[in-house]
């Protein structure tokens, strides 16, 4: 394998395994305020039984997050200095804009929301927690931003090769930025409101009965049925903005060769690009048309479009983006259904008599926001090649000069730790998971409701 | 808005400190986790709560300083980067096991409590010695000779010790009884590391260029400079007799040797400024030479100038706030 793969299959990783935890930390700081702020309004104890348990989530998860971010600055060094030097300009200030309004403000106050509740009062405690919160989906709106700027740049002009930023509101504003931040957004919400509810549901099958699961599980239930159709909204209008600025992923997603009228909705296939066909097609006649134009006569572009005179391939690989497609849609799919049944159950018989066949679903969907996000994030970012930044640099001219036994080297070192992390990860969830449901330590509520 | 020449200037100024920044401070957190062998495993909680609530933001500094060379000097970063691979890849692993086991090591079954106690270890030493190497690397102008690496990796042993010492000087400050007279012993252990790194690095460094040479001993800047080592010397001293009679009645002085620590990588950080300017990649590239373009300059340091002080601000609240001895880290 050469340098260039070696060196993209080693910031998929990292950035696969990085894109995991601030998914569940934007979100599930949120979260944390509801919850705190629900306990100051109520009194209750179950608000902070909740508080507590999930405070411990957010702090693993943000320290899995804080270290493998870091990873991701150097490697745009070590890895892929062409990316700074032709596009420096404009996404410098971007990151350095996220490091000082984000991520100093979580990190700090982290500090305080997590270890700091017995010295100082309840309203700056609460205050810290809002900034924590505020930070991490600060962080979360200019890695976006530069991340939308690489799919629709704007707002540039080329001088010799280098690109120059000359219109701030443009750059950050760009065409894909709504569209993008609202789906990531919505998607850390959805991952957060399954793992809540799948926690809840395999800590009360295995006989934790207290309040505070009980309302977890419904917290989890409502906020995942809610954000759903939302989610399905967003994405919808996401791809119509894809289809408008970079057509070649759309074909790509919906496996089309040629472009034309009557385009089928491809449920499943097999797609060849040596043959430029799919194979073992199954498909709704016209239901791309309808979905991406609203006609079934719309007319829908098709991968060989963009092949050059010369044969050069200028889409993305077809299957990866394809499939990953699928594997995004039909999750969110099975998270429709798991709502829609939750909101019926929970109507109908309550947060404490779940059927247990359901609670035992909800346990199989705890990690499912992350197989979406994942997936998603392989559509949108595998649809983008061959470019880095779409039509200004291509990630071949991007890659450094570093031997490829060496970039070998420190992938497979990357992965074995990596994969021992994540093992300890889910790990350390079920165990607090099951501690939480055997002994109930006497939490003593430290932190007296805010007047 | 701001003159060409001036911008990057300033922007080497800032990388600066925030490097300066993230020494003292991950510096002591990571010599805490590197003196987790010497320690038994009931005195481990204590010495991680007492930098609990601080190792994020003191790692952020890292991010920030690497940020400053990534968007400002775009061209040195992917020269230095890429000849620091390998160091880099050990350090960025070792960060990601020592931040994690932080967590795990409270959080995991008691039974894998010790595995994580070796994982903080392990990874603040993996952190420590990479950047030590690179340290050494950097002043040998980044060429990947015998001589060049044998001198890293004294710097790397040197740099180490450094951070232990510093980190058993944070201890001194934050505990008390039994853990915090251990920890005076550390810091007598580990000073001769400090006199050693700072010794051979000052040493070597007006070897390898003749430029520098010139920089230091020509007159009459050879008088003007003369009390940067001399301080050093002084503070060398007084730390040594400080570690001598602590801890004292009352706990007096028990932040003494911190500040000496955080006093000394000052003036070395200074010596090492004051010899490299105005270089960023050592004899190859100058700042201005490397800078990003102006008007983007501009744009960062707008925000610089507005964040950077309420970023001060609210790290020395938390400071603040977390200030006395190190307790038990609770939830709630």
């Amino acid at each position: 394998m050469d340098t260039l793969l070696l060196s993209r299959i080693q910031f998929a990783a990292n950035i696969s395994f990085h894109i995991l935890f601030p998914t569940i930390t934007i979100a599930l700081g949120w979260v944390l305020l509801f919850f705190k702020l629900r306990y100051n309004r109520t009194g209750q104890r179950k608000w902070m039984d909740l508080y507590m348990f999930w405070v411990k989530v957010f702090a693993l998860s943000f320290a899995m997050g804080v270290v493998s971010g870091i990873t991701m600055s150097f490697q745009f060094g070590t890895n892929w200095p062409g990316f700074m030097e032709t596009v420096g300009n404009v996404a410098g200030p971007l990151l350095a804009y996220e490091v000082l309004t984000a991520f100093f403000l979580e990190a700090v106050f982290l500090g305080i929301m997590l270890f700091g509740a017995s010295r100082v009062p309840g309203w700056v405690h609460t205050l810290a927690t809002v900034l924590v919160a505020f930070g991490t989906t600060m962080s979360a709106f200019w890695i976006l931003v530069l991340n939308s700027w690489m799919h629709t740049p704007a707002g540039y002009e080329l001088r010799d090769g280098v690109v120059y930023a000359i219109d701030w509101m443009a750059i950050i504003f760009n065409p894909s930025l709504p569209y993008r931040l609202t789906h990531m957004l919505l998607a850390s919400g959805l991952t957060v409101a399954f793992l809540v509810a799948g926690i809840s549901a395999y800590r009360w099958l295995r006989g934790d009965h207290a309040p505070a699961v009980a309302t977890g599980l419904r917290f989890g239930v409502v906020l995942g049925a809610v954000l759903i159709p939302l989610q399905i909204l967003a994405g919808d209008m996401h791809g119509l903005n894809t289809l408008e600025h970079q057509p070649q992923k759309v074909a790509a997603m919906e496996g089309n060769w040629e472009t034309g009228p009557h385009v089928p909705l491809v449920l499943f296939a097999l797609p060849d690009q040596a043959a430029r066909e799919n194979r073992f097609e199954i498909a709704i006649p016209s239901g791309a048309s309808i979905i991406l134009k609203h006609d079934p006569a719309g007319v829908v572009p098709g991968l060989n479009d963009f092949v050059a005179e010369d044969g050069t391939v200028l889409h993305p690989p077809v299957a990866p983006v394809f499939w990953g497609f699928r594997v995004m849609v039909g999750t969110g799919m099975l998270m429709l259904a798991m709502g829609a049944a939750g909101l019926w159950f929970l109507h109908r018989r309550g947060a404490e008599n779940l059927p247990r066949p359901y609670l035992i679903g909800l346990v199989g969907m705890a990690f499912s926001g992350w197989v979406a996000t994942l997936a998603g994030w392989y559509v949108t970012e595998i649809g983008r090649q061959p470019w880095l930044v779409h039509g200004v640099l291509t990630t071949a001219e991007a890659v450094g000069p570093v031997a490829a036994g060496m970039v070998l080297t420190t992938l497979i070192a990357y992965l074995m730790v990596y994969v021992a992390l994540m093992v300890a990860y889910i790990g350390v969830i079920f165990h607090l998971a099951r501690k939480g449901s055997f002994f109930t330590p006497p939490v003593q509520p430290a932190l007296q409701p805010a007047e | 808005m701001f003159a060409p020449d001036v911008l990057p200037v300033i922007f080497a100024a800032l990388m600066g400190l925030s490097i300066l920044l993230y020494v003292i401070l991950d510096g002591f957190d990571l010599g805490v986790g590197l003196l987790f062998p010497f320690s038994e495993p009931e005195e481990r909680d204590r010495m991680v709560a007492s930098i609990g609530p601080f190792w994020d933001a003191n790692e952020t500094w890292l991010v920030l300083a690497i940020g400053i060379l990534l968007v400002a000097f775009p061209a040195a970063h992917g020269a230095i980067l890429t000849a620091l691979y390998l160091p880099v890849a050990v350090m960025l692993i070792g960060l990601i096991l020592r931040g994690v086991a932080f967590e795990f090591r409270a959080k995991a079954p008691l039974v894998h409590k010790g595995l994580w106690d070796a994982a903080f270890f392990t990874g603040s030493l993996m952190a420590a010695v990479s950047q030590g190497f690179m340290l050494g690397m950097y002043v040998m102008g980044l060429r990947w000779g015998w001589s060049e690496v044998a001198f890293a990796l004294l710097t790397a042993g040197a740099l180490t010790v450094a951070y232990s010492f510093i980190g058993a000087t944070w201890v001194i400050f934050k505990t008390d009884g039994t853990l915090q007279r251990k920890a005076v012993r550390w810091a007598q252990g580990g000073i001769w590391g400090v006199v050693i790194g700072m010794g051979a690095v000052s040493a070597a460094t007006p070897l390898v260029s003749a430029r520098i040479f010139d920089k230091w001993f020509r007159f009459p800047e050879i008088v003007t400079l003369a009390p940067l080592p001399l301080m050093a010397g002084a503070l060398v001293a007084l730390l040594w007799i400080a570690l001598k009679r602590l801890p004292a009645p009352g706990d007096h002085f028990a932040w003494f040797p911190f500040a000496g620590a955080t006093a000394l990588m000052v003036l070395g950080f200074s010596g090492m400024a004051y010899s490299f300017y105005p270089y960023i990649v050592p004899e190859k590239l100058t700042i201005l030479e490397a800078a990003a373009a102006t008007e983007s300059l501009s744009i960062i340091l707008v925000g610089v100038m507005v964040v950077l002080p309420v970023i001060l601000c609210y790290t020395v609240l938390a400071y603040t706030i977390f200030r006395g001895k190190a307790t038990a880290l609770r939830y709630d």
